[in-house]
Order: structure tokens, then C-alpha cells, then sequence
């Protein structure tokens, strides 16, 4: 660690990781609840636990990226984040937000109260209060950050995260405006929901892999920069017309149909180039860095993110295809492969560079780190599979045959059980990856005779 | 053990001006292609309503329109040249003779949608309409913002810049000359 404000992201990667585990924990009961659907009924409906995973989801995520800019920006810009007390002060902000926010999700105190009460656009459920609290908070954080990087040395890096980071808080505006007209509320409300995780997020996800890159191959910036715009300028291209995919079967003009599907097929490119981008840094690089951990994430963030986001997202992008599977399971298996791997994967990436570092155990064993990648990728994987199949059999059923949606459900129970495993499978990944960055030791591995043959130490075998 | 590595220049490096704009004419080809690809398969399920849809259109306007294109990327092309030998005067009148060719498409272009308009026949008259109005739509707004860079890069008319508003705007001009025999022509 280089400068001392960057254990502010220490902080914040605490909250985000614990977070995390209660989002998969949710996840879980969901699961649980698919096939057992009396299961916490009348405590904790179906429709509460599903706010609740998917805006600490959000959440955690957002901490993650936050921590990630106080960690990789004093590096970048080669001085200290303006203030550090305002860091926390937003930190803060946020932990109070999202308390307030599942207290009212459970409780339900407000209802129908604007101010306190919890809002019925899905994944828009915040109370305002909480709402404005987010908008304050990236407030802070943009003057905090933005401040640091004029002051300091400007990188392609810097820039891009910054502008990934501002196009997120100007685009959450959207979320203060609710036309009464259903139309025109779906129409603002993918302003949010899409240009945050097709659009602007993808910048912030380019922007941190193009630091970890840097860090962990050790090729040269020129290089990386050069990736990082191609990355930048095909996602805008293809993210931003592309929400016209969801506007297919809301009210909207049919124009739509054809803008949606053609710029949508293109969003496939910049996670194919995003994973490009990461094999091609790792054959080329010079550096051999002992955090092989922080490699593996960064890798699997980019393969996973092509197949969850660009192939599941491609799969039933095209409008002729989502006429029949709009709203299906194959969704469900697109959103899950598509967040682990864009997104969380990235965090856990950084989280695993970063932590041994703020902790001063670096290098660290990295074994049930490396373990916890292989359970939790391997979960989700079985769980897209089996959303997919259960999806596909849905399609035809419900859409094509046109059984009843209850009739349908009850004969997909085979795939819901499955999927319960693998979400277990996720959760105690989850858990031993917590368990890998908080606790586990410094310790130097001796490496084995593979290692030491290519490293030059002992002859080779006759 | 390292070992010294010379790994040979990279294809792209081998390319003129900025790999960006590459980028961007490569994406734009490969989304006006799709378009277009899409129309033609689409045209193969009801030729007649296509071809009745296209008698509707002015061709003999949209044939001015290439000419007037094709004329000012050869201006747009002089611009270039004589930025890079320094000559800033020239640049700049060869780079208003070519915006200004852009505004009169823009001019023709604007009476065959009023004239469209006003015929009824909108984004819904027929899925010829619905591709004719996205795709030549798509490619004014283009035009617009090509005429746009050109008085951009004209401000302090370098090599470099002229270059790169003469690449898009050849870009222009050839998504043209492929969506006009495609839209207003094929039988």
C-alpha cells in the first residue's frame, strides 16, 4: 500500500463482503422457497426476500466499486484522496441507507407514506429518503474523487472510471422520476436499470480489470490504454441503443424492435474484447506476480461475463426470439450468470489483490481463496444450466403450448431442486471466500517441482 | 529465467490515424449492414408490397443526393491532403465546400420525409417504411453530426484532426452509396 488513504476501500470492501454474504443468504431461502412455497409465507413473503437479494446485490456491489476507487486512485493519481473523512462520511451515508431500507422492506412501518415508505418499481423499491441519501453519497464521492484526480496525474484509467462513476450518479436520477403513465415509468425506469449494468458500469468493470492488468502482468500502460478505449467505445456504442431491447413489449413504437435487437446482438462485443484483453495481458506480461488468486478472479471475471452477459444476453436478445421467452427462466439464468460474472466476479477480483495488501499479509496462501472461485463459479454455472433448461421447458409449455403459468411451475420442480443445490454450492463458496481474505495467514508456499522447473531451480527430468 | 522477447508491431499499428475511429467506422458498417441484411431477408416475404412501397420514393432526388455525397467526400479527401502539407486556407474552404454539400443533402433529403409525410406514409405504413425511415434516418443524423465534426476540425484545421472528421465523413458517405441502390433501386 502506497498511500495511506487507500485503506479507506479497507472499510468499504468490509461492508461490501458482508453484504454479500447476506445477499447469497437470501438467495438461498428463495431457492429453498421455489420448491417449498408455504416456507415463510406469512414472516417473510416470497416478494420481500426478492427485494432484499437484489438491492443488497446492488449494494454491495456499488460499495465494492467504491472501495475499488479509493483503492486504485491515490495509485493512479499519485496522491492521497482529498478527504478521507468524507470517504467515511459517505461510507456512512450508505450503511444507514440500506439499514433503513431492509427495516422498511421487512416491516413495512410507511406504507403509502412518499417519504418512508417503500416504492413499487421493482429494484427501485427504496424509500425516497434512502433514494436521496444514495444521491448525496455519490455526490461526496465524486467531489472526493474527482478532486483527487485533477489535483494528481491523470490516467486513461482514472478517467475512465470516473466517467463510468458519473454517468451511475447521473443516471440514478432517473430514479426520483415516476410518470404515472405505466409506459413512460418502464421507459425512465430501464434509464437506471439498463444504462447502469449495460452501460456505465460496464466503464467502471473495464477501468478496474485495466488496473488489475497493469498490476498483476505488468505490461505496459500504452498497451492497456489502448484496450481500454477500444473497450470504452464499443459498450457506449452498443449499450446505449441497445435498452431499446427492452422496449419491445411495453407500449413503446415497433421500431423499437429492430433498434433493440440489431444494438443489443452488438453488446457481445465489449465482453468479448474485455476477455481478449485479459489473455492476451497475461500471455504478453513480464511480471510473474505471486497473487495468482487476484489472476484467477480477473480471468473468470472476463470469461464468465462473456458467456452470462454476451451469450445468455444474445440468447434471447433478438425480438422474435423474447416474444416467447420474455420474462421466463431464461432470464433468470441470463441475470445470474451475467451479474456473477461482470460484476461480482470483478469485485472479489480486486477484493482478493487488494485485501492481503491493506492487511500486510501479502503473499497469502491462496488455496481456499482459489477453492471458493472454483465452488462459487461452479455453482453458478450448474445454476444457469439449470435456469436454462428450466426456462426453455417453461417457453415451450407456457408460450407455445399455452399451459397455465401455476400448471407450468409445477412441473419444472426437478430443475428448482437442482438449482437449491447450487445455490448452496454459491453460499458456502461465499462463505470460504470470507473466510479466505479475513483470516487466513501470511505464508509463503514452497513451490512444488513444476514450479521450481520453470522458475529454472532444478534440472529437468531425463 | 526471462528471456528477451521482440514481439512484432501490432496489424493495427500499421493503420493510418486513430485506432478509435476505426472502431467506430468498422461498428457503424457492421450496424447499417445488419440493417440492411435484415430488409433484404425480410423483402424476400413480400416483394410485391416492397416494390409498391419503393415506387412511393423519389429516386431521382436520392441519385442527385449520391452525387452530391460522393462530390463532397472528394472535397473532404482535398481537405485532408492539404492539411497534412500545412496548407490551412485551402483546408478550410475545401472543408466548407464539403459541410456545405452535406447541408444540401440534408436539404433534399428533409422535402422527400416532409413529401413522405405527407403522403401518410410513416414509420407504420409498411415494414419497408419502418427499415426506409431507421435506416435513412440513422444515416441523416449522421450526416448532421459529420457536418458538425467537419466545422470542428476546420477551427484549427490539423493534420491529424482533418484526418480523422475526413474519415468519418467518407464513412458517411459510403453507408450511402450502399443503403441508396439497396432501398431506392433493387427490384
Amino acid at each position: 500500500m502506497k498511500y495511506q488513504s487507500q485503506r479507506i476501500a479497507y472499510t468499504y470492501f468490509g461492508c461490501a463482503l458482508a453484504l454479500f454474504a447476506l445477499q447469497v443468504t437470501f438467495g438461498l431461502m428463495m431457492g429453498y422457497i421455489y420448491v417449498q412455497p408455504n416456507w415463510l409465507s406469512e414472516i417473510l413473503p416470497f416478494n420481500i426476500i426478492r427485494m432484499l437479494h437484489t438491492n443488497s446485490l446492488i449494494v454491495w456491489l456499488l460499495l465494492g466499486f467504491f472501495g475499488s476507487a479509493y483503492y486504485l486512485v491515490p495509485e493512479e493519481a499519485e496522491r492521497e484522496i482529498h478527504s478521507p473523512m468524507l470517504a467515511y462520511l459517505q461510507l456512512l451515508i450508505l450503511v444507514v441507507g440500506t439499514l433503513g431500507a431492509v427495516v422498511t422492506y421487512i416491516f413495512n412501518f410507511f406504507q403509502g407514506s412518499y417519504l418512508l415508505g417503500t416504492q413499487g418499481r421493482e429494484f427501485l423499491e427504496q424509500p425516497t429518503w434512502v433514494k436521496v441519501g444514495i444521491a448525496v453519497a455519490a455526490v461526496i464521492f465524486l467531489y472526493n474523487v474527482t478532486l483527487t484526480v485533477l489535483r494528481g496525474r491523470k490516467t486513461a484509467i482514472s478517467n475512465v472510471l470516473l466517467l463510468g462513476l458519473w454517468g451511475l450518479a447521473v443516471l440514478w436520477l432517473f430514479a426520483f422520476y415516476n410518470p404515472v403513465n405505466l409506459v413512460l415509468d418502464k421507459l425512465y425506469w430501464w434509464y437506471v436499470v439498463h444504462l447502469w449494468v449495460e452501460g456505465v458500469w460496464e466503464l467502471i468493470m473495464a477501468a478496474i480489470l485495466a488496473f488489475l492488468m497493469l498490476k498483476l502482468t505488468g505490461v505496459d500502460r500504452e498497451v492497456v490504454e489502448k484496450w481500454l478505449y477500444v473497450i470504452v467505445a464499443t459498450a457506449l456504442f452498443s449499450g446505449i441503443l441497445g435498452t431499446g431491447h427492452h422496449y419491445y413489449w411495453i407500449g413503446l413504437p415497433a421500431y423499437w424492435q429492430w433498434i433493440g435487437s440489431i444494438f443489443s446482438s452488438f453488446e457481445i462485443v465489449p465482453f468479448f474484447a474485455m476477455m481478449a484483453f485479459a489473455f492476451v495481458m497475461v500471455w504478453k506480461g513480464r511480471r510473474d506476480h505471486p497473487n495468482k488468486a487476484a489472476l484467477l478472479w480477473s480471468l473468470g471475471c472476463t470469461v464468465l461475463a462473456f458467456f452470462g452477459a454476451g451469450i445468455w444476453g444474445f440468447l434471447h436478445t433478438l425480438h422474435g426470439v423474447n416474444y416467447y421467452t420474455h420474462g421466463t427462466q431464461i432470464t433468470a439464468a441470463h441475470g445470474h450468470l451475467a451479474f456473477y460474472g461482470a460484476y461480482v466476479c470483478l469485485v472479489l477480483a480486486i477484493v482478493t489483490y487488494a485485501l492481503p495488501i491493506m492487511r500486510g499479509r501479502d503473499p497469502y496462501n491462496q488455496v481456499l481463496n482459489m477453492a471458493s472461485f472454483w465452488l462459487m463459479s461452479g455453482g453458478m454455472l450448474f445454476m444457469t444450466f439449470t435456469l436454462t433448461f428450466a426456462g426453455t421447458v417453461q417457453t415451450h409449455l407456457q408460450r407455445v403450448n399455452g399451459e397455465a403459468y401455476m400448471d407450468v411451475q409445477d412441473q419444472l420442480g426437478i430443475f428448482y431442486w437442482m438449482r437449491f443445490g447450487s445455490g448452496v454450492a454459491v453460499v458456502v463458496g461465499a462463505l470460504l471466500f470470507i473466510y479466505s481474505v479475513a483470516v487466513v495467514r501470511r505464508e509463503v508456499v514452497t513451490p512444488g517441482p513444476v514450479q521450481a522447473h520453470k522458475d529454472g531451480h532444478i534440472e529437468p527430468a531425463e | 529465467m526471462t528471456e528477451e522477447r521482440t514481439s512484432p508491431a501490432p496489424a493495427w499499428a500499421s493503420l493510418p490515424g486513430e485506432l478509435i475511429m476505426w472502431v467506430l467506422i468498422v461498428s457503424e458498417l457492421a450496424v447499417f449492414g445488419a440493417g440492411l441484411l435484415i430488409f433484404l431477408i425480410i423483402r424476400l416475404g413480400d416483394p410485391e408490397g416492397f416494390a409498391a412501397s419503393q415506387d412511393q420514393l423519389h429516386r431521382v432526388s436520392a441519385a442527385i443526393n449520391t452525387a452530391v455525397l460522393v462530390t463532397s467526400g472528394w472535397f473532404a479527401a482535398r481537405a485532408a491532403r492539404d492539411a497534412e502539407h500545412g496548407r490551412t486556407g485551402p483546408t478550410r474552404v475545401n472543408l466548407g465546400l464539403a459541410g456545405l454539400l452535406g447541408i444540401v443533402f440534408l436539404v433534399l433529403k428533409g422535402w422527400e420525409y416532409a413529401d413522405a409525410a405527407a403522403n401518410g406514409l410513416g414509420f407504420e405504413a409498411h415494414t419497408f417504411f419502418t427499415f426506409y425511415w431507421l435506416l435513412t434516418g440513422f444515416h441523416a443524423a449522421h450526416v448532421i453530426f459529420g457536418v458538425g465534426i467537419l466545422a470542428l476540425v476546420a477551427i484549427r484545421a490539423r493534420a491529424d484532426h482533418v484526418e480523422a472528421g475526413a474519415q468519418f465523413w467518407h464513412m458517411v458517405d459510403l453507408v450511402w452509396v450502399i443503403l441508396f441502390p439497396i432501398i431506392y433501386l433493387l427490384r
